[in-house]
């Protein structure tokens, strides 16, 4: 009986459960329902994450099967971090859009079963332990986000959702093509079995697996020169899609690029590619920071720092490849903590963006006049995601580039620093862009009506968490070394 | 309550009023008021306490883990509550004077909501204990000073705003990289008297003099140090109130408190002199210290004029601690506190001039001392004192810095001095000239306060110049007097040179 | 040539049509069905490389069972995009990629 009150598998089916049942039951039961559920989820998550720092990484066979046969889910440090962040996005996003969908209702009937799915295809891919059970889940994921992505219907929408679902299609195409051929040298798709077979001198079948599987989670994390897709579908959806897709969906795709990397491929990883995974990350970060600030569209603004943000994960890949291992470490702390920081300030922002959106019944920086005497709180959150995306301390996101700093400073690599101090100055150049006309009086003709006080707090409460990140972050660190040699 | 606490209570004082603040009505005057004042005299009371503890010898550290192997950590040693208890002190009459100021202006609520978070930062930056607190509170100060600055939401104030973030950013990334780097060289560095580098093995020093560099410039900006100084004179345009506390006090200190911890409690002083560091420091101070003046000279805006005289007067406090030797540590600390009395003094009335009578010019101050007489009084105690005339605050500061040009060979600091001294008189004499044996132009500016019986102004305006300007004089004339800002100095500077005297 | 490779080598000529496909054509039909052709090849990829000496080995057929499913799952989804979009602009096409200077639809 212990077995059934197991939070693992409980973190999969009740997300599935309860968005089958929204389906029924109509947005606003529905949403009541989920807000409950994922609730439920949190508690389950932070009971795991309880169960890890106690008594280490672990591992559950559904059904009592076992692996090759049945299916296997894996539990550890890093896996728990992401799935927190996971519901604790989730959970103030969900208050958010009951009121987002009860002032704005275009689309309201398909969220809530959607994000069930959404939910349930994160949780599964982040506990999953074999590489085909991954690819159904990042499809799942993938369906699900296009589905989001369309929900509200109009021209620009459908587009950015059609030209959203081609490429994530091709990028899970890619990653089925690496676990057949990985599949076809080893006779097995499991990470456990498969990570200590892997080594430098593998048949040449394994290294293209690899480079066909990380080029498929690029696509999918939209990494520049693959962002392309992003910004219209990030900039398009209602805002609180636009704030799970941000937070979370890219991160998956990170996530999943990181375990190939540190731990499947790492065998064959090399200096040259991992900088070359940091130059594209330089990239996104200098041009999607470039661009964000050409918007004259505030969720645009916001999508386009979401290009710019993922480029920073991505600097994780030269600091931690062939370095000392404290090095390494600090790295790997600083890119799941800027991950987990962008998350919560990410979905902040856009939660923030959409109120001001409702409040002025625009979607233009322009007519921002005014937001800043009638949504203090708004602004303030906005404010305060925005510190979190400059890296200015008290943040998550100060903590992340602290820790990417030391690294990069510690392994001689100055050049990254240098980006990651110009990205830092082109933020705030964009998010005071921002910042600056909210605190104008309002223009003549303009108007800012109030919005539901729940979309004010719960925007508040992600922001605020995003901040308080950066002060009690060291237990989240700590979670994140269980499972991991030290 | 704990002593751990009572640091962490001076910085929450005045962060729970401000968040409060933020979130009431424009029309809740009342209780906005009660909420300031409570901060501000309760941040008093706590502060009070740990004088008394530290000077009778003891310690209150507030120590909280944020990362592994990084604290954040508040000290609140005797160089903290030095400027502690500039900015608490100050913070009161400031925002008596705000109160007064801004009354009937739009947006009280926002502007006395990150006029609190400005102070808490302030406090932070006092009472950081080591460079990741320091950090994380010079950010958050120019994080609070920006609405502050594009407060009237003009063209000309959002130019401003953008030029002080650029600088501001700008410095605080250098200051990140310069305290990264270190942390990965040395490991956590705490502040302590003597400081702890000279540990290191020989070969780091070519890396420790780049770091020095690194965050000398990064807070040189906020102290305003030539050519990083850009920034000031264009932030004029803010509410006085803010110019008063924040430009004057608040900001251009937390840069030179800065560097007087880098100096002497993560470098040492006896090291930084050992690598050849405190020679250009002083090079770059006396170039500020004639460069602000000489610009003073040819302003013919109030308050730009004391912008230059800022930048001038801060880089005393600079060239104090490049002077190797505890007279000139004495002198540039005092200096701190010195000039921070005068200069509000002197902002205080120049916004009087400008609320009062319209007046913005120098030019258009003549014949004002007799209209506004009290103003003029406190406006000329400041000036005064900041040219260096006995027995006021000003004066003490430049005796103690010309003793310790000598004390470490350096005289031509003195002529610095001199030189400098000269310059702000040529600057002040004419306004006093002026304000007092001019006659009065027909009609005033724009004269929007009218006298009333006694009152030249409004009283909250005038009352706190009044106050700060019989403390140009008492910290003069009483410096030997037991927690004077010079016995309080000469206190730190004892145990700050202890630390190595064998 | 062992049957093995031949299986692959063909359903990596698959992908490589439907990638094309993907990529060059413009109408959404012909990149739904190229996706289709994509998705064939590396399922022929997966049973060719999954044999063992001649045995059948079940895993394979089980994955790619599953991968027709979210296929299928995935090809109705493309279609029913598709045909709203039929519907919102009368073109079976993706617009140009004009999304920055797009005014709001709402």
């Amino acid at each position: 009986m212990t077995d059934f009150l197991d939070p693992l598998p409980w973190l999969i089916v009740l997300p599935l459960a309860w968005g089958t049942l929204a389906f029924v039951l109509g947005p606003g039961r529905g949403g009541r329902l989920a807000v409950a559920a994922i609730a439920l989820q949190g508690a389950l998550a932070l009971q795991l994450a309880g169960q890890l720092i106690d008594s280490g990484a672990r591992v559950y066979a559904v059904g009592g099967w076992g692996a090759s046969l049945g299916i296997d889910l894996m539990a550890d440090g890093l896996a728990v971090v992401m799935l927190l962040l996971t519901q604790a996005v989730a959970l103030p996003l969900a208050v958010y859009a009951r009121g987002y969908f009860a002032a704005s209702p275009k689309g309201r009937e398909l969220f809530w079963p959607l994000t069930g799915f959404l939910l349930a295809a994160l949780n599964a891919l982040f506990l999953s332990a074999d590489l085909f059970n991954i690819y159904v889940t990042l499809e799942l994921l993938g369906l699900a986000a296009v589905g989001l992505v369309a929900i509200a219907g109009g021209t620009q929408p459908v587009t950015a959702a059609m030209r959203y679902l081609l490429a994530t299609l091709l990028g899970s195409g890619a990653w089925l093509l690496g676990v057949a051929l990985i599949y076809g040298t080893y006779g097995s798709v499991s990470l456990a079995v498969l990570t200590p077979l892997i080594h430098s001198g593998a048949p040449l079948a394994v290294p293209l697996a690899a480079a066909l599987m990380l080029a498929g989670l690029l696509l999918k994390t939209a990494l520049f020169p693959f962002h392309f897709w992003l910004p219209p579908a990030h900039g398009g959806a209602p805002a609180p899609v636009s704030a799970l897709l941000s937070a979370l969906v890219i991160k998956a795709t990170f996530y999943l690029a990181l375990r190939l990397w540190l731990e499947l491929f790492l065998p064959l990883t090399t200096v040259a590619a991992a900088q070359l995974l940091g130059a594209l990350g330089a990239a996104a970060i200098l041009w999607g920071s470039v661009l964000a600030l050409m918007q004259s569209r505030l969720k645009m603004l916001v999508a386009y720092s979401t290009v710019a943000q993922v480029g920073y994960l991505f600097l994780l890949f030269p600091l931690a490849t062939q370095v000392p291992p404290a090095a390494a470490e600090s790295a790997l702390a600083g890119g799941v903590m800027q991950a987990v920081a962008h998350g919560l300030a990410k979905a902040a922002m856009f939660a923030a963006a959409g109120s001001m959106i409702v409040a002025t019944g625009r979607d233009d920086i322009g007519h921002l006049g005014g937001v800043g005497v009638r949504l203090p709180l708004t602004l303030f959150s906005f404010g305060l995601a925005g510190v979190t995306l400059m890296g200015l301390p008290p943040s998550g996101g100060f903590s992340a580039k602290w820790l990417l700093l030391g690294s990069a400073l510690e392994t001689g690599q100055w050049w990254w620093v240098v980006v990651m101090i110009v990205g830092g100055l082109l933020t705030a150049a964009y998010v005071f862009k921002v910042l600056r006309r909210a605190f104008l009086p309002r223009a003549a003709g303009d108007r800012v009506a109030r919005v539901p006080r729940t979309l004010e707090f719960s925007a508040f409460a992600l922001a605020l968490a995003s901040i308080l990140l950066g002060l009690f972050g060291a237990p989240l660190l700590e979670l994140l070394a269980v499972g991991r040699a030290a | 309550m704990s002593d751990p606490w009572l640091p962490a209570m001076v910085v929450l004082s005045s962060l729970l009023p401000g968040l409060i603040i933020f979130f009431l009505a424009e029309t809740r005057i009342r209780l906005r008021t009660t909420l300031n004042l409570t901060g501000a005299l309760v941040k008093l009371g706590f502060i009070g306490v740990m004088l008394w503890g530290v000077q009778n010898g003891r310690e209150y550290v507030f120590r909280h883990t944020v990362l592994p192997g990084i604290d954040l950590v508040l000290h609140a040693d005797a160089l903290a509550l030095l400027f502690v208890t500039l900015s608490a002190v100050l913070w009161l009459f400031t925002t008596l004077y705000a109160i007064g100021y801004l009354e009937g202006a739009p947006n009280r609520s926002r502007f006395f909501g990150f006029f609190s978070l400005c102070v808490t930062a302030t406090v932070g930056v006092a009472m950081a204990g080591n460079l990741f607190t320091f950090f994380l509170f010079y950010e958050l100060l120019t994080l609070a000073t920006y609405p502050l600055v594009v407060h009237r939401g003009t063209d000309k104030a959002l130019r401003a705003g953008r030029i002080y973030l650029a600088y501001t950013l700008g410095g605080g990334a250098l200051l990140l990289i310069g305290t990264v780097w270190l942390y990965g060289l040395a490991g956590q560095v705490d502040f302590i008297q003597g400081g702890s580098l000279s540990a290191l093995p020989p070969e780091a020093a070519g890396q420790l003099q780049l770091i020095f560099l690194l965050l000398i410039a990064g807070l040189g900006v906020k102290a305003a140090l030539v050519p990083l100084h850009g920034w000031l004179p264009m932030a004029m345009v803010a509410p006085a109130p803010v110019s008063a506390l924040l430009h004057a006090v608040a900001v251009v200190k937390a840069g030179a408190f800065g560097i007087v911890r880098v100096v002497y409690e993560v470098y040492g002083i006896e090291f930084a002199q050992s690598l050849a560091l405190l020679l250009p420091l002083a090079i770059a101070a006396s170039i500020t210290i004639i460069w602000g003046s000489l610009r003073a000279l040819f302003q013919d805006d109030l308050k730009k004029r004391l912008a230059y005289s800022t930048v001038s007067q801060v880089a005393y406090i600079v060239l104090g601690v490049s002077l190797f030797g505890p007279i000139g540590t004495i002198g540039g600390l005092v200096h701190l506190v010195h000039q921070g009395i005068m200069k509000i003094t002197l902002f205080f009335c120049a916004g009087n001039y400008a609320e009062t009578l319209g007046i913005h010019k120098v030019s258009e101050m003549d014949g004002v001392g007799r209209r506004m007489p009290w103003t003029t009084l406190a406006f000329s105690l400041g000036a005064l004192g900041m040219i260096g005339v006995p027995p006021l605050a000003g004066f003490a500061s430049k005796w103690y810095l010309g003793a310790g040009a000598l004390e470490a060979g350096m005289p031509w600091a003195l002529a610095v001095l001199a030189a400098s001294s000269l310059l702000n008189a040529a600057y002040f004499l004419p306004i006093l000239h002026r304000a007092w044996f001019k006659p009065a132009n027909d009609a005033w500016p724009d004269e929007k306060i009218p006298q009333r019986g006694r009152w030249e102004t409004a009283p909250l305006l005038l009352i706190p110049p009044l106050a700060t300007a019989v403390a140009t004089l008492a910290t003069g004339l009483f410096a030997g007097a037991a927690f004077s800002p010079l016995s309080w100095v000469e206190l730190i500077a004892v145990r700050e040179y202890l630390a190595w005297i064998p | 040539m062992s049957a093995a490779l031949l299986y692959a080598l063909t359903g990596a000529a698959l992908f490589a049509i439907g990638l094309a496909g993907l990529l060059l054509q413009p109408h959404l039909l012909r990149k739904i069905l190229a996706f289709n052709i994509l998705g064939s090849g590396v399922f022929l990829i997966l049973v060719g490389l999954g044999q063992r000496d001649g045995t059948i080995d079940p895993v394979p057929q089980a994955m790619v069972l599953t991968g027709i499913v979210v296929a299928i799952a995935a090809t109705a989804l493309a279609l029913a995009l598709a045909r709203q979009l039929l519907d919102l602009t009368g073109q079976m096409r993706l617009p140009e990629d004009r999304s920055d200077a797009e005014p709001v639809d709402d």
